[in-house]
């Protein structure tokens, strides 16, 4: 009908990832994510597309690795400890250089935690997750638009490079309702002459293995890997910056805790506090440069997280440790209000003159 | 004469939970004893406790799951639901869960509305939700509840509206939808909501302004 819908956070991710070609989604419940599984369950069976709930996130991960192999757009989505239970098969898909998108919709920990919102897989997200050397593209959207919008962007990116990317978003993510507009663009075409769709007796068969028998082989095959990976931090690190101009301190924070500071930059401007916001939309690569030069303008960070606290750490990295980098957080499920931002905000600048 | 049971049943995100609110402080405004109650086994966040503190000022009893908005994800509803059933002296506004998965959890209660026959029960929807963009759709989806609750809808609520951006004129560009979903399903359609602000900009009949707005971010 009307060009824009209303859509939950979840579904947006669901709906995305059909615009984007995507036919083939893998599964299995868990709070605050399941709506991917359930709108996936009633669009699928419509658009000729596969919807299968596994019997459990092992199975529904070594899915995608199959499909992902064949080089069909797929996809699997669960929450903080289903995608603990993945990790082994996306080390597997990013051994064999396999595009694929995995969603987190994060919630409480660790453990079982709760279903509650939480940032708290930051970690596992970007500094590999599961064994041996490797990344995943992260990103983190921050409005239910960005959900669609960068649901698509990994299926793009992934193919790209034949890296597996990872949606990292939180339970007020996938639960919140926005005005969002669809692309009516067809997905991007890209080629796949690696893909193991049958060889027609025209050409050599492909392999898509991550075992190697001779460890200096392994060894080029991950140089080479993360020579792929010094192209990506080059030249794929997203972000959005809020206010920096003038910026003498400065906030840190990505998804539902970037919205939260934005307000409480806002309110901190109003009280004569020179302050902006930079917020990382690709997690990795994290966007570098761009904290670099906010090292060298302002007086002092500060990261908001849901977590106890783990992005900070790259930005000290990145900020070469020049400037005090302060940690504003709530955690187990727990969102930090505007008021207490802004007071962390108050404190860095009166503590960083 | 108002009915004493009103149901508020719907797809997912249709705004169910928003109009029972409204609805219970509209009917207590009327000098109706009222109650309200959140069958919702579906949904973990944004529910009808939320308005916990207003609807207790105004005088209005809820009652809700007892592990509603806390880490426990149990598809539970308390035994205290029955009351509203059994105890006929006020009247009761209950807030389904969505689609056919919430309806279940109605149809424990329906033998019991069904045999007092004193109930309204409405069907919510927005054709803004990607689900429910056609009166044919949504007609599917009001089918399916129906046969999980065991009851039979009675009136058409149109709440249609692209969330914070909604104008007077994404509301009315709706309202052939709805009397197209009322001709295919013989349900009038009692009302059409929006915040009171979209509310002064429209001239149809039968307006339901959503006066209490829950903010969240």
């Amino acid at each position: 009908m009307a060009e824009k819908v209303l859509m939950k956070g979840n579904e947006a991710i669901a709906e995305a990832a059909i615009k984007a070609g995507c036919r083939h989604y893998f599964g299995y419940p868990i709070t605050p994510q399941t709506e991917i599984a359930a709108y996936m369950a009633k669009r699928m069976p419509k658009i000729g597309g596969t919807f299968l709930q596994a019997e459990s996130e092992v199975a529904a991960i070594n899915m995608v690795y199959g499909v992902a192999g064949a080089g069909f757009r797929v996809m699997t989505s669960s929450s903080s400890p289903g995608v603990s239970l993945k990790q082994e098969g996306i080390s597997y898909i990013a051994g064999a250089d396999l595009p694929a998108l995995i969603v987190n919709v994060q919630r409480g920990g660790p453990g079982l935690g709760g279903i509650q919102p939480s940032q708290s897989d930051y970690f596992q997200a970007t500094k590999g997750g599961g064994h041996g050397d490797y990344h995943l593209i992260v990103l983190a959207p921050a409005s239910v638009q960005e959900m669609a919008d960068l649901t698509i962007k990994a299926f793009d990116l992934a193919d790209q490079y034949r890296v597996p990317a990872m949606l990292l978003a939180d339970g007020t993510m996938g639960q919140m309702m926005e005005p969002v507009e669809l692309p009516d663009l067809p997905p991007a075409e890209i080629e796949k002459p690696w893909a193991v769709r049958g060889t027609k007796g025209e050409r050599k068969h492909n392999i898509i293995n991550s075992l190697y028998l001779d460890p200096e082989l392994l060894e080029k095959t991950n140089f080479e890997r993360f020579e792929k990976y010094k192209v990506i931090e080059e030249k794929e690190a997203m972000y959005e910056s809020f206010m920096m101009e003038d910026a003498e301190y400065c906030v840190v924070a990505f998804g539902i805790a970037a919205r939260v500071s934005k307000n409480a930059v806002v309110a901190a401007r109003k009280k004569g506090i020179k302050v902006g916001l930079i917020r990382p939309i690709t997690l990795w690569p994290f966007p570098k440069k761009v904290m670099a030069e906010a090292a060298e303008q302002c007086k002092a960070f500060l990261s908001v997280e849901l977590s106890m606290g783990q992005m900070i750490e790259d930005i000290k990295l990145h900020t070469g440790c020049k400037k005090p980098v302060e940690l504003c957080c709530r955690t187990g499920g727990m969102i930090p209000a505007p008021e207490q931002v802004l007071g962390s905000i108050e404190k860095l600048a009166k503590e960083n003159q | 004469m108002a009915k004493r049971v009103h149901i508020f049943a719907g797809h997912y995100g249709s705004g169910k939970t928003n109009i029972a609110v409204n609805f219970a402080l509209k009917l207590k405004g009327e000098g109706l004893a009222v109650r309200i109650a959140d069958l919702d086994i579906v949904n973990p966040y944004f529910r009808t406790k939320d308005s916990a503190k207003e609807l207790e000022e105004a005088g209005i009893p809820l009652i809700s799951p007892a592990f509603a908005n806390t880490n426990v994800d149990l598809p539970a509803l308390p035994a205290e639901l029955y009351s509203l059933v059994q105890q006929k002296t006020s009247c009761a506004v209950m807030d389904v869960g969505g689609d056919d998965r919430g309806a279940y959890a109605l149809g424990r209660y329906a033998p019991a509305i069904l045999e007092e026959n004193d109930y309204e029960m409405y069907f919510v929807v927005n054709f803004y939700r990607p689900l429910t963009p056609t009166p044919e759709e949504a007609l599917g989806i009001m089918r399916e509840i129906e046969q999980a609750a065991g009851i039979r809808c009675t009136a058409i609520i149109n709440n249609s509206n692209i969330g914070n951006e909604t104008a007077a004129a994404d509301v009315e560009r709706t309202l052939p939808l709805a009397e197209q979903l009322s001709a295919l399903s013989g349900l009038p359609i009692l009302y059409t909501s929006a915040t009171p602000e979209v509310c002064s900009e429209l001239t149809v009949e039968n307006l339901l302004p959503l006066n209490l707005q829950k903010k969240f971010f």
